[in-house]
C-alpha cells in the first residue's frame, strides 16, 4: 500500500493526519494514515469490522490514552498544532474535539444536568446563562420540544434515539470545534436515525464532523467526504458522490457494491 | 459482471435483467431487418408482422423498467452496479425507439401498397437494403458489446456509425437525382427519404448504446464527443 494516499480535499483542513501509525501492544492497527478532514464538512469512515476506522476516530481526540497498551505515532494537526505531542491538558483537547459513542451513554442524572455537567467543567455560568446553554444545546440536537417539560427527570428514562440526541446535545453544549461520532445510529430505529442524520446536516455549518458507520447508505446520505479503510490501511478517500458512483480503486468498489468476501 | 456479490440473489437479478435487455435487442434488430424486407419485396404481410411485434417491444420496455425500479428500490446499488442499471434504463429506451423506426418503415410500406404505387417505379431499393444491413450489423455489435461489457467493441461501434451517415448522404443524392429526372417519382422518393432517415436513426441508437456501455465499464460519460476524442478519454 502506498504511504501517500491522494488527498482530493481542496477545502481548508480542520484536522490533518500525517504518517499516523497506531499499535495495540504489538498489533499494528493503523498503517501510515495520511488524510485531511475538511472544516465544516462531514467526513465518513467506512470499512469492514477491524479495519481501524473506530481506532482512527479514538486517536483523533487521544481517547486511546486511557489504555496503557495503546500508542500512536505520527502527527494529528488541529489547525496546524500537533495534538499528539501537545502538552496541553488532554481534557482541553477533548473539549475542542467532542465524541459520541455507539451506545447512548447518558449520565445517571437529570436531563438538565446531563448537559450542564460538561459545561461546568470548563465554564462557570450564572444560572440564567446555564439555562440558556442547556436549551440551546437541546434545540440544536432537535430534542428540546420532546424534553422541555421534564428537564428534571432522569436521562435514562428517554428512548434510545432520545438518549443518543441527549449525548449529542451534551457533546455540543461545551461548544467543541469537532464532533466525532462513532456509529451513532447503530442502536436506533429508522426514524431516530433520520433525525440524527438531519442533525448532522444542521451541525456541519458550525462544526467539523467525523462519523464512523457500518451503514454504507448512511455514509452516502450524510457525508461530504468518505474514507474507505481496510486492515489498517486507508484505501481510498474522496468526495462521497465520486466514491459511491465511480470509486478509483477496485477494492473500494468491491466493498461498496457488496462483492467483499 | 464477473465478480460475485455476497448476495447471489442480487447477481441473479442483475444477470436476469441483462438477459431481458439482450432479448429485447434481438427482437428489435430482427424487426428492422423485416421492415426493410417488407419494403424491398412490397409485402403487406411482413409489414403487419413488424407492427404486431412493436406492441410486444413496448410491453417489454415497460416490464424491464418495472423490474429495474424494483431492483434499485430494494438493493440501493452503488458504483458499477448503479451505472449498469442506469445504462439499462437508457438502453431499453433506445431499443424501443429502434422498434418505432421499424414500425415507421412498415407503415410506409402499407401506405405505398394501399395507394397502389407501381413496383416498376425506379427506387434505390438495393441501397436502402445495404444501409439497413449496416445499421442492423451495428446494432448487433452494440448488443454484443453490451453482453460482454466490451469497451473495444463499443469504440468500434462509435467509429462505424460514420459509414451509415455516409450511406445516407449518398442515398439522398441518388433520390434527388431520381426526382429531378422523373417528377412522377417525387412522392414515393420523399417516402424513401424518410425510410432512409429511419434507418440512419437506428445507427444513432446503436451509437447511444455504445456510449452507455463505456459509461458502465469506465464510469466516464463520453457523449457529445468525436470517436477519436472518446478513444483518448477511455485509454
Amino acid at each position: 500500500m502506498d504511504a501517500k494516499v491522494d488527498m482530493p480535499v481542496t477545502e481548508k483542513a480542520k484536522l490533518s493526519v500525517r504518517d499516523l501509525n497506531f499499535y495495540y501492544g504489538n498489533f499494528h492497527a493503523l498503517k501510515n494514515i495520511n488524510l485531511d478532514i475538511p472544516e465544516n464538512k462531514v467526513t465518513a469512515f467506512i470499512g469492514p469490522s477491524g479495519c481501524g476506522k473506530s481506532t482512527l476516530l479514538r486517536t483523533l481526540n487521544r481517547m486511546f490514552e486511557l489504555y496503557p497498551e495503546q500508542r500512536a505515532e505520527g502527527k494529528i494537526l488541529l489547525d496546524g498544532n500537533d495534538i499528539l505531542s501537545s502538552r496541553e491538558d488532554v481534557s482541553l483537547i477533548r473539549a475542542k474535539i467532542g465524541m459520541v459513542f455507539q451506545k447512548p451513554t447518558p449520565f445517571p442524572m437529570s436531563i438538565y444536568d446531563n448537559i450542564a455537567f460538561g459545561v461546568r467543567l470548563f465554564e462557570t455560568l450564572p444560572r440564567v446563562e446555564m439555562d440558556e446553554r442547556v436549551e440551546w444545546a437541546l434545540k440544536k440536537a432537535a430534542l428540546w420540544t420532546e424534553v422541555k417539560d421534564k428537564l428534571n427527570q432522569s436521562g435514562s428514562g428517554l428512548s434510545g434515539g432520545q438518549q443518543q440526541r441527549l449525548c449529542i446535545a451534551r457533546g455540543i453544549a461545551i461548544k467543541p470545534e469537532i464532533l466525532l461520532l462513532d456509529e451513532p445510529c447503530s442502536a436506533l430505529d429508522p426514524i431516530s436515525t433520520g433525525k440524527i442524520e438531519e442533525l448532522i446536516h444542521e451541525l456541519k455549518s458550525d462544526y467539523t464532523v467525523a462519523i464512523v458507520t457500518h451503514n454504507m447508505q448512511q455514509a452516502a446520505r450524510c457525508s461530504d467526504y468518505t474514507a474507505y479503510m481496510y486492515l489498517g490501511d486507508l484505501i481510498e478517500f474522496g468526495p462521497t458522490g465520486d466514491l459511491f458512483m465511480k470509486p478509483k480503486r477496485k477494492d473500494t468498489e468491491d466493498y461498496i457494491t457488496g462483492r467483499f468476501g | 459482471m464477473t465478480d460475485k456479490h455476497l448476495s447471489t440473489q442480487f447477481d441473479a437479478e442483475l444477470s436476469g435483467i441483462s438477459t431481458r435487455v439482450l432479448e429485447m435487442g434481438g427482437i428489435v434488430e430482427a424487426q428492422v431487418a423485416l421492415a426493410v424486407q417488407a419494403l424491398t419485396t412490397f409485402s403487406g404481410d411482413i409489414a403487419t408482422t413488424v407492427l404486431q411485434t412493436e406492441e410486444k417491444v413496448n410491453a417489454m420496455e415497460v416490464d424491464i423498467d418495472r423490474n429495474l425500479h424494483s431492483i434499485i428500490a430494494r438493493r440501493q446499488p452503488t458504483a458499477r452496479d448503479l451505472r449498469l442499471l442506469i445504462a439499462i434504463s437508457k438502453t431499453i429506451a433506445n431499443l424501443e425507439r429502434v422498434g418505432d423506426e421499424a414500425a415507421r418503415i412498415a407503415r410506409t410500406v402499407q401506405r405505398l401498397i394501399n395507394s397502389g404505387v407501381s413496383t416498376r417505379l425506379r427506387l434505390p431499393m438495393s441501397d436502402l437494403a445495404f444501409e439497413a444491413e449496416l445499421a442492423t450489423a451495428l446494432l448487433r455489435k452494440a448488443l454484443d458489446a453490451f453482453a460482454r461489457l466490451d469497451v473495444e467493441k463499443a469504440l468500434e461501434v462509435l467509429k462505424q456509425d460514420d459509414q451509415i451517415d455516409k450511406e445516407f448522404d449518398g442515398l439522398m443524392r441518388k433520390l434527388i437525382t431520381y426526382m429531378m429526372e422523373d417528377p412522377r417519382t417525387i412522392s414515393t422518393s420523399i417516402d424513401m427519404v424518410f425510410v432512409a432517415k429511419a434507418i440512419e436513426r437506428v445507427g444513432d441508437h446503436a451509437k447511444n448504446l455504445a456510449e452507455v456501455i463505456i459509461y458502465v465499464v469506465k464510469g466516464t460519460d463520453v457523449r457529445h464527443n468525436t470517436p477519436e476524442a472518446v478513444e483518448t478519454m477511455v485509454r
